[in-house]
């Protein structure tokens, strides 16, 4: 255990959160922004004992990760972007087997091979994800170094808990900046997972994991199995911050890096009167539709601020659909790598409250 | 006095459903893996590794603990498994492709790295389950649904020989080919995957035998035919043999 605060980049800090957390196989491919995460493993995990492997491809490697779960063991790979692509039909088959593990996603801008600069353009990619049939992958996203330290715990937790693939979904900025984080050592129980796991046949009937199902009823049962897990991680693992929601007539929503950089714009307007506030979902999948739709409510307008073209903003205006029709819902997001400033989202702000209070009076007077 | 001259291996299922067409050479090729898992002694503590194709029901009929792994990724899944749990068994079952033309990428690379499991490929050089199409080791002339004039190699190329790629690939311990087409050939096939897991057990590296199988119902063959063609023509393309044994140099 360290509970020392250190300055830490945001990549190391997921890599020693994986080893304090009990990680025990990792696979992974080189990939800016996140190839610090694999180099830290391929010291550290074989001194401890444990297993590390360059794979030979992110396909290898999220397959490893599928055999690696399938055995109990805490494992874990990290990509980005378009090689997380590539993981998408091994992601299907491990929720369709119920295999715990987890996928460390930085994002840097898109489409193809885009750049390593932080982008949110793989929202999509990680909630609504790429592989066949119906399953979701849980997914947690930090706006802090110490954020990706307390996140990768979860995603560890949440993964083992309810047997299931979870994402942590950072960013090149998250990524690659630093911070003072302390590690300190993995808050939650142990899961026993000796009920299913496979380590050989011995004095039991044998186990098998297996995505293919050939009755019918069987495969339906089997993924409304997996669906009320869905509902019961959202009933007890969901996490969020609201900041300065409570009688605001605006309310920010933005999630990760870019987050932070709204809350501050928040505080800036808040100074100046404005009755702004921020609501940040950490969990992102399921995505917590309640919670929005309680918020939209009590609201005038909702600004949505994405480093993308508007994903997250579908998921917002999907929980508000039938509770809050009324309100106005704005959308200030840029694709592919330049981040925003503070003053520009306080700008957003300014011209978004404006909207409202003349929508409301006829005149606006800010 | 009644003697017990031949019985079911412990590592066959008691419930056992083979899936297999009858006449193809699988079912003698799943027998020959449990008598070697049962004279290992090593049932209780094997995982295996299911593939897509005709094999992935391999859980209804091996008395193992199985995972089904995607197509082709057989050998990655059995990465993961060996790495995180190295006293187990580790073995996968597939097909030629499966493993020949969409897992290439995964069976050379665990081979280079001298995984410490063994593979087993089922060489038949058709895709079976999907109904007889043309795979990466259909031989030239070959009638398939998707080469119905005959396999050219103008238009797709040569069948692909596993074990001459294997045997240069320096992780790999143990190579060879066989075929189950006489009572002789099917004692040697039952050696050489003997030896194919000893070269795991022992730590040496990779162990893989390459089985040429009969196709009867996609072949459009009686067994007998199949083994004919066995022994003909595609023993003339795939050359049965021990192509390397670093267990025997131990």
């Amino acid at each position: 255990m360290n509970n020392k605060k250190e300055l830490l980049k945001g990549n190391y800090a997921i890599a020693q959160a994986a080893v304090e957390a009990g990680c025990q196989s990792y696979f992974g491919y080189p990939i800016t922004p996140q190839s610090e995460i694999g180099e830290y493993m391929s010291d550290k995990m074989p001194e401890l004992g444990r297993a590390y492997v360059a794979a030979e491809s992110e396909v290898a490697a999220i397959n490893m990760l599928l055999g690696a779960g399938s055995v109990g063991v805490k494992a874990m790979t990290s990509s980005s972007s378009c090689a997380v692509a590539l993981m998408q039909e091994g992601l299907s088959f491990i929720a369709g087997d119920e295999i715990p593990c987890v996928l460390v996603s930085v994002m840097r801008g898109g489409p193809g091979l885009g750049y390593i600069y932080p982008s949110q353009g793989d929202y999509y990619q990680a909630t609504k994800g790429g592989g066949n049939g119906d399953y979701k992958i849980v997914t947690f996203a930090p706006s802090s170094v110490q954020e990706c330290v307390d996140l990768t715990y979860k995603c560890f937790y949440v993964s083992q808990k309810y047997r299931t693939p979870v994402c942590l979904l950072a960013d090149g900025m998250i990524g690659q900046m630093m911070e003072p984080a302390v590690i300190g050592e993995y808050p939650y129980e142990e899961i026993d997972q000796s009920d299913w796991a496979l380590d050989g046949a011995d004095g039991r009937e044998p186990r098998h994991i297996a995505s293919i199902e050939r009755e019918q009823e069987t495969l339906r049962a089997r993924v409304v199995k997996i669906f009320e897990k869905y509902n019961k991680i959202l009933e007890n693992e969901n996490i969020f911050e609201k900041y300065e929601v409570e009688g605001a007539k605006l309310v920010i929503t933005a999630f990760g890096s870019i987050a932070r950089i709204a809350k501050a714009a928040v505080k800036k307007a808040r100074k100046e009167g404005l009755k702004v506030g921020l609501f940040r979902p950490i969990m992102l999948n399921p995505f917590p539709e309640k919670v929005v739709a309680e918020i939209a409510e009590k609201v005038d307008g909702i600004l949505d601020i994405e480093l993308n073209c508007g994903q997250m903003l579908n998921d917002i205006k999907a929980s508000m659909a039938g509770v809050a029709n009324n309100i106005t819902v704005e959308f200030y997001g840029r694709p592919a790598g330049v981040m925003m400033t503070v003053e520009e989202i306080h700008k957003q702000i300014e011209i978004a409250y404006r909207k409202l209070v003349e929508k409301k009076y006829g005149t606006a007077c800010i | 006095m009644e003697q017990l001259v031949y019985k079911k291996p412990d590592s066959i299922r008691d419930d056992y459903k083979i899936t297999f067409c009858p006449g193809c050479d699988h079912g003698v090729a799943v027998r020959l893996v449990a008598e070697v898992l049962d004279e290992l002694g090593v049932r209780e503590k094997t995982i295996g590794i299911a593939s897509v194709g005709c094999s992935v029901f391999s859980y209804d009929f091996f008395n193992v603990d199985i995972v089904e792994a995607p197509h082709g990724r057989s050998l990655a899944v059995a990465t993961g498994v060996k790495r995180s749990k190295p006293d187990k068994v580790v073995f996968t079952y597939q097909g030629d492709g499966d493993l020949a033309s969409i897992g290439l990428g995964e069976t050379i690379h665990a081979m280079t790295r001298g995984e410490k499991v063994t593979a087993v490929c089922i060489n038949n050089t058709t895709y079976g389950m999907t109904g007889g199409q043309g795979g990466p080791t259909t031989l030239l002339g070959q009638v398939t649904t998707t080469t119905p004039h005959g396999r050219k190699a103008e238009l797709s190329g040569f069948p692909l020989k596993m074990c001459e790629i294997l045997k240069e690939v320096d992780g790999a311990a143990y190579v060879a080919r066989v075929t189950l087409d006489s009572p002789a050939a099917v004692m040697n096939a039952k050696k050489c995957l003997k030896k194919a897991f000893e070269a795991q057990l022992k730590g040496l590296g990779s162990g893989f035998v390459e089985i040429l199988a009969t196709c009867p119902t996609n072949w459009k063959m009686t067994p007998q035919e199949s083994h004919a063609r066995v022994r003909g023509e595609m023993s003339e393309v795939f050359r049965p043999g021990v192509y390397k044994d670093k267990v025997s140099e131990v």
